[in-house]
């Protein structure tokens, strides 16, 4: 080339036509009802976020945290990147004296899965709760100090959910006192493990375990499978990176088989179940209803993450809402400076229709995790004193809350993202990216369709159980109370008489337990004197657990409100109040959604759902002031988001084009390939007339 | 290192476990009921499967189409492989005669936007509307011979859809008889042009003409906006790539900004209105109906591709799950060669669910967009003899099933992907990338809202016609013919008193009918008598649009199985039978799915809504086993599908594993960054092994 090509372009120093978008921004918070801090302040207790402003600082001014080139890395650099910050933690969490906690926040604001987040997801924990002291000695201590890198290898290429399906065995050779490691099929190899695929050294690998000639099925093995002196994969085993991905491509999912690979005895983790040296003899593990109470606990963290997850995605939506102008509402022309402006989109009924009942769901699942968590103490308690009452109630209601929530929040993402209009589609929204990492949620701690049977099993037990008169209530227990209130009164009737009496807390519990309880009774009636089968009803049965899982959601939210003494004072009322409003529009909206199930049980005639959703409606049109108080709220910071659209400060437009400058095309004029494929056509006719070139 | 790191990883040598996926497929297609390739060549005719055919041909030879990289290339690599396909593909065209159709075909297969298309598919058509003898000379001939490469560029920064709010500025300067673009703030940046970025040296630009100190709204100019001689930027042109997206990564959508950037008068595509030389005076365009017939036949285009959008996921979610087995369903433990094996998941209802509407969609969609493309060419011919009085109805009822069916396309994609499991999420199910890219069709030709909002305006001035008894009834409107039904008996009730009885196709119609005509009678009652603005009802705005296209799609499927001559023949009765499975599929599940509105309208009863949940039930039981057939008749490649899961002959786990062996990550065996930031926390102490102090 006749110039210098390595000229990045720059956009020149132009403003955004006006109103700017902190100008709006501004005029958005100057109409909030309520102080902004406190709410956060109620959320998240002070010190969390004095904690949470602490890390930020330290992080955002770490190279190795920060996020300028998150949208434009190639699936290498990700990987190298995510290295980089894997073992800067590492070093940071030494300097700064950071427990646990701080630690948690540094990976919650950096936002991104990397190769070792299962070495302390996974790895650790089964490590900990699963191995005799020898064992911990071994692998625990290296694997605390990092002196091995480990992972948790249990799905196969062709078996998911079905653990018993697994293919992969570990045969026990009594005369060397080893197992041997073995994948018999294509099937076999292990698939997804995260961090496996190019970050660590060892393994925790299910395996079926066969001793003695007895296949005893799936149990844990911790494996190294790199060598610690150049991390060469070691010789009997194919271990690898499974490709791209949808989304976590920043994570190195992994492959691997074993070819007769042998491990010695204290490879299998024993602290539940052994295998005996020398005869292979095997002890079954106790029977440990525990682990269900472990579960709740992850489950409650999970709803509670859903939280932050529609938390960022409206925070973004509904900022960008209030900056993105298109055409003129004739009837009501908004005005700046005496000057008709194109109307804000979120103040068309459509948008906010669209995104203020999910600021609404991201404070009900607030209001149901924390609750969640609350049983999960008084349950463990319980549990301690052999007291199992609460158990069965709380597990099935965290089966299908995780799987109601999650599936919430990736439609919701998906949703907010479109709402962005075009921009949405630019990963300068930060919306795709974190659509596309969010989504194995609703995969992975157990696929959420399985999740609704788990769920609706209890159900019908229970439903039975009211029937039979087997069934004692408990202020614990709101499945007894609204079935027996259902069975006392089945052709109840809604008694709403104009859409403002859909403002009422007793109304709307009753329509959510009448409603539930209706379909489980339905599907008891299916199945239990009809003879349908479990196969055939699978649809109903997705849906009672959601319809128990939405009153559930609903009853947490209003009841808290209702009852927390720390709401109670008075200067919490501005915030009681549009926390009310806004579990009446989760409440009413949701029910709106289901419209049918609602009128299919006879609860709600076709001019009650007119008021309902007049009376939605209005909702909106109350908390559309809030909207931007509501989110700021959430108190997410700029580095966190990582968005153009969903910025603080409102600057989109100005960040829109500083993103672009950064991108990689951008750095030269003129792109690569434009001799071999352009330069052909255009210059085609030159050429001809160009002898000098010949 | 002190070892050969490149080697790359190759999975051993194992079959996976049985039955293979081979043979699970072929049986499932033992038991379809019907002729594949006759559904196959009813849809496509036999002439356009054998031109595709040949088209796959060349290009699974061409190293410029191979599908091989696509997963793994990073954003520069994909454009650079997205040029030499646009180089190629002018070759091919040359050397292997082909015509339209051809390269529509190779396009079609090669399944991904390129950097050209925009050049074909909106510089090209704009260029042929809309200038004078002499434009067509300087632009279009060259446009034609690739001599300028194209694109349109029309949204900007911070205008969308509100053409009317575009910032840019064409001015015309009678002294010098020029026009002087000028891009006066940040927000009037031209942004998302695809094609702009990198590759077109000309553009479209959308530009407010101001002469004579009036300013005229958004006119068309053609502007040249890099060197014919080496592509740099010309001067007083800011023009880039804007980054990356969501999906399209293989387009350069680009901005540019324009800085009192002067063009020539002819560069102002004057074949509608004029700006006179020197006076700078202004003549207006004709008001033309006509480009609305364009729109319609657009759309209708578009309706096909959601066809083929249906067809591509559904082929690859229904044939994965016919191999994919979890579980063993207790009740009905499948068997193969007399032992149980795990239960293939299409043979759960709630997979079933899932999947087989999706199926359904893709036929009705196909038969939609047939009769679209009928009544368009029926108004062509009709305008042309000064006819306008099918238009209105086409129109709108285009815009709402643009809006409905590419919603429907990107939610079925999705699901299908979900439906998948955890593969689901792998790039090589091929859905992934395909979601990613299909999404824009929800936004572009308009967006999907604010066009549900053109066909609500059209229904409620005809239910105002119709109640002032100013509607003539025809047999092209459906429209007045529904809401004049419901007019004449607004508290009809479904007569169905068993399950069977939704098979009834007048059932289904008068039902559809009825409750679109319902939502539009309260919504003008709404505005009409109650005062509500426009605005406050935007939510059941959407939703009336929805219900008359849903009308739409119900009954041109039904209307088609009875009134089609090639499958009234005896021969086809297999394939009738089964079509008609899928109507009443299509129907009944859409029914269940929108279930409150039919009875809010009071058409349907509670005891029936269960009689017709069990229908679906019932339905998805009748159509399982053709399931795989269904999906054959598509008649999509390998080449096309490119994904693990989908391929035709069920061999998803030797694909899986082969595509994971050409990762890149895969071609080392220790990972850049270990010496960096694994080594130091595993080997603490230890030197390294070129000694540490050989370092010192």
């Amino acid at each position: 080339m006749s110039f210098n090509n390595n000229v990045a372009t720059k956009f020149p120093n132009l403003k955004p036509r006006g109103p700017g978008g902190e100008a709006l921004l501004n005029a958005e918070r100057a109409k909030t009802s309520f102080d902004i801090k406190e709410l956060s302040k109620f959320m998240y207790t002070e010190e969390w976020l004095i904690k949470m402003n602490n890390v930020l600082q330290v992080i955002s001014n770490e190279p190795a945290f920060d996020k300028s080139n998150r949208y434009y890395q190639s699936r290498t650099d990700k990987i190298a990147t995510g290295l980089w910050k894997d073992k800067r933690m590492i070093e940071l969490a030494r300097e700064h004296m950071w427990d646990e906690q701080d630690t948690r926040l540094a990976n919650f604001l950096y936002d991104q899965s990397t190769p070792f987040s299962l070495h302390y997801g996974m790895f650790i924990p089964t490590l900990m709760s699963q191995t005799t002291n020898e064992q911990k000695k071994l692998f625990l201590e290296p694997a605390l100090k990092h002196k091995i890198i480990g992972c948790y290898a249990q799905t196969e290429l062709g078996h998911g959910s079905n653990v018993q399906g697994l293919e992969t065995t570990a045969t026990y050779i009594p005369e060397t006192n080893e197992f041997e490691i073995h994948s018999p099929t294509l099937t076999a190899s292990k698939w997804w493990i995260g961090g496996l695929g190019k970050a660590a050294n060892h393994a925790i690998v299910m395996a079926r375990l066969i001793t003695d000639g007895k296949d005893l099925g799936p149990h844990p093995f911790c494996v190294q499978i790199r060598s610690l002196e150049d991390h060469r994969p070691l010789h009997g085993i194919t271990v690898g990176d499974i490709g791209p991905k949808f989304g976590f491509n920043a994570t190195d999912n992994g492959f691997i088989m074993f070819d007769h690979y042998r491990v010695p005895h204290v490879s299998f983790l024993a602290k539940y179940s052994q295998v005996k040296p020398s005869t292979g003899e095997y002890s079954k593990p106790p029977n440990a209803k525990l682990s269900y109470g472990t579960m709740v606990y992850v489950r409650a963290n999970i709803v509670m993450g859903v939280r932050y997850a529609l938390a960022k995605a409206t925070t973004i939506a509904i900022r960008y809402s209030t900056i993105r102008q298109q055409f003129v509402d004739a009837a009501n022309p908004k005005k700046w400076d005496n000057q008709v402006i194109e109307t804000p989109v979120l103040d068309y009924t459509m948008q906010q229709y669209r995104l203020l009942p999910i600021v609404a769901s991201a404070y009900a699942c607030f209001f149901t995790g924390r609750e969640m968590l609350r049983l999960y103490d008084l349950n463990q308690e319980a549990m301690q004193q052999g007291n199992f009452n609460l158990l069965a109630d709380l597990h099935a209601s965290s089966s299908g809350l995780k799987s109601l929530t999650t599936t919430m929040a990736v439609e919701s993402i998906e949703e907010c993202r479109r709402a962005c209009g075009g921009h949405g589609y630019s990963n300068f929204s930060g919306l795709g990216q974190f659509y596309q990492d969010y989504l194995p949620n609703v995969t992975w701690e157990g696929d959420n369709y399985i999740l609704t049977q788990q769920t609706a099993r209890y159900l019908l037990k229970t439903f039975r159980n009211v029937v039979a008169g087997k069934a004692e209530p408990s202020e614990y227990n709101q499945t007894i109370t609204y079935l027996t209130q259902y069975l006392e009164n089945p052709t109840s009737k809604c008694p709403a008489t104009k859409p403002t009496d859909f403002l009422n807390p007793e109304l709307i519990l009753s329509a959510f337990g009448f409603r539930a309880a209706f379909g489980i009774a339905k599907l008891a009636e299916q199945i239990d004197r009809h003879g349908r089968t479990w196969n055939s009803m699978l649809v109903e049965i997705s849906r009672i657990s959601k319809a128990h899982c939405q009153f559930m959601l609903v009853r947490n939210f209003v009841v808290t409100l209702q009852n927390d003494p720390s709401l109670s004072t008075p200067q919490f009322k501005p915030i009681v109040n549009v926390l009310k409003t806004l579990a009446y529009l989760f409440a009413l909206h949701t029910m709106e959604k289901e419209l049918s199930e609602f009128l299919l049980s006879g609860y709600l005639s076709p001019e009650q759902s007119a008021m309902l959703k007049e009376q939605v409606i209005s909702l909106l049109e109350q908390v559309r002031p809030q909207a931007v108080g509501l989110v700021d709220a959430f108190a997410l910071p700029d580095y966190y988001l990582h968005s153009a659209l969903g910025r603080y400060d409102g600057r989109v437009y100005e960040s829109m084009t500083k993103m672009a400058e950064a991108e990689p095309l951008n750095h030269t004029l003129v792109v690569d390939g434009y001799e071999e494929y352009i330069k052909p056509f255009i210059h085609q006719n030159k050429d001809k007339t160009a002898p000098s070139k010949l | 290192m002190s070892f050969n790191n490149n080697v790359a990883t190759k999975f051993p040598k194992l079959a996976p476990k049985g039955p293979s996926g081979e043979l699970l497929l072929a049986s499932e297609r033992a038991k379809g009921s019907f002729d594949v390739n006759e559904l196959s060549k009813f849809m496509y005719t036999d002439d356009w499967l054998q031109r595709m055919y040949k088209v796959l041909e060349v290009l699974e030879n061409e190293p410029a189409f191979d599908k091989s990289d696509r997963y793994y290339l990073s954003r520069e690599d994909k454009l650079a492989s997205s040029l030499w396909k646009d180089n190629r593909i002018v070759e091919l065209v040359r050397e292997q005669n082909w015509d339209k159709t051809d390269t529509q075909i190779a396009d079609l297969l090669y399944d991904q936007s390129t950097p050209f298309t925009l050049h074909y598919n909106m510089f090209i058509p704009t260029l042929m509307n809309q200038t004078t003898a002499e434009q067509k000379k300087l632009f279009l001939a060259p446009a034609l011979s690739h001599r300028i490469i194209g694109c349109y560029a029309q949204t900007e920064l911070g205008h969308g859809s509100n053409v009317q709010g575009l910032e840019t500025t064409a001015t015309y300067i009678p002294e010098t008889n020029e026009f002087e673009l000028h891009s006066p703030t940040l927000t009037s940046s031209k942004w998302w042009a695809g094609g702009l970025g990198k590759a077109a040296n000309y553009a479209i630009v959308m530009a407010r003409l101001i002469t004579d100190g009036k300013d005229l709204g958004p006119h068309p100019f053609v502007v040249q906006i890099r060197s014919l001689d080496d592509h740099r930027p010309m001067d007083g042109v800011t023009v880039g790539d804007i980054g990356p997206k969501f999906g399209f990564n293989s387009v350069d959508n680009g901005f540019v900004m324009f800085d009192h950037y002067r063009i020539p008068h002819v560069s102002f595509l004057a074949k509608y209105s004029q700006v006179e030389k020197s006076t700078g005076e202004y003549s207006k365009p004709p008001n033309s109906k006509l480009s609305y017939g364009t729109m319609v036949f657009v759309r209708a285009n578009i309706v096909m591709g959601v066809r083929l959008a249906l067809a591509k996921a559904t082929t690859i979610a229904i044939r994965y799950s016919a191999v994919r087995q979890q579980f063993v369903d207790a009740a009905n433990p499948k068997k193969w060669d007399n032992k149980v094996i795990e239960t293939p998941v299409l043979d759960y209802t709630m997979q079933q669910y899932r999947l087989l509407p999706a199926v359904a969609a893709a036929y009705a969609c196909f038969f939609t967009g047939r009769e679209m493309l009928r009544l368009y060419n029926l108004n062509q011919e009709a305008m042309q003899n000064g006819n306008f009085s099918l238009l209105a109805d086409l129109h709108a009822s285009s815009s709402g099933l643009k809006s409905l069916t590419t919603t429907m396309a990107i939610d079925s994609i999705e699901d299908c992907r979900r439906a998948c499991g955890g593969h689901g999420y792998s790039s090589f199910s091929g859905l992934g990338q395909f979601y990613q890219d299909y999404l824009p069709n929800v936004t572009w030709e308009g967006d999907n809202y604010i066009l549900t909002q053109q066909t609500a305006r059209y229904l409620l001035k005809t239910f105002r016609n119709v109640v002032a008894g100013k509607a003539e009834a025809s047999e092209y409107n459906q429209t007045i013919t529904y809401l004049t039904q419901y007019l004449e008996n607004p508290k009809a009730k479904c007569p169905a008193t068993k399950p069977e009885d939704f098979a009834n196709p007048e059932l289904i119609l008068s039902a559809f009918g009825f409750r679109a005509a319902y939502g539009i009678a309260q919504v003008a009652e709404q505005i009409d008598r109650h005062g509500r603005s426009w605005n406050s009802m935007l939510v059941e705005i959407s939703r009336i649009s929805k219900a008359h296209c849903q009308f739409m799609l119900v009954r041109n499927f039904i209307v088609a199985l009875q009134n089609d001559d090639h499958l009234a023949k005896a021969e086809n009765r297999p394939m009738l039978n089964v079509l008609r499975k899928l109507a009443s599929l299509f129907a009944l599940h859409t029914m269940e799915k929108e279930l409150s509105e039919f009875l809010v309208a009071g058409y349907l009863s509670s005891e029936q809504s269960a009689m017709l949940k069990q229908q679906v039930i019932s339905l998805l039981e009748q159509v399982r086993p053709d399931a795989v057939s269904l999906v054959d008749a598509f008649a999509l490649p390998d080449y096309f599908l490119h994904s693990a899961l989908g391929r035709y002959d069920g061999k998803v786990y030797e694909a899986m594993t082969e595509m994971a062996e050409r990762e890149p990550l895969n071609q080392t065996l220790v990972v850049n960054g270990y010496d960096q930031f694994i080594k130091p926390l595993t080997n603490p102490t230890k030197p390294s092994a070129d000694g540490v102090a050989a370092k010192l």
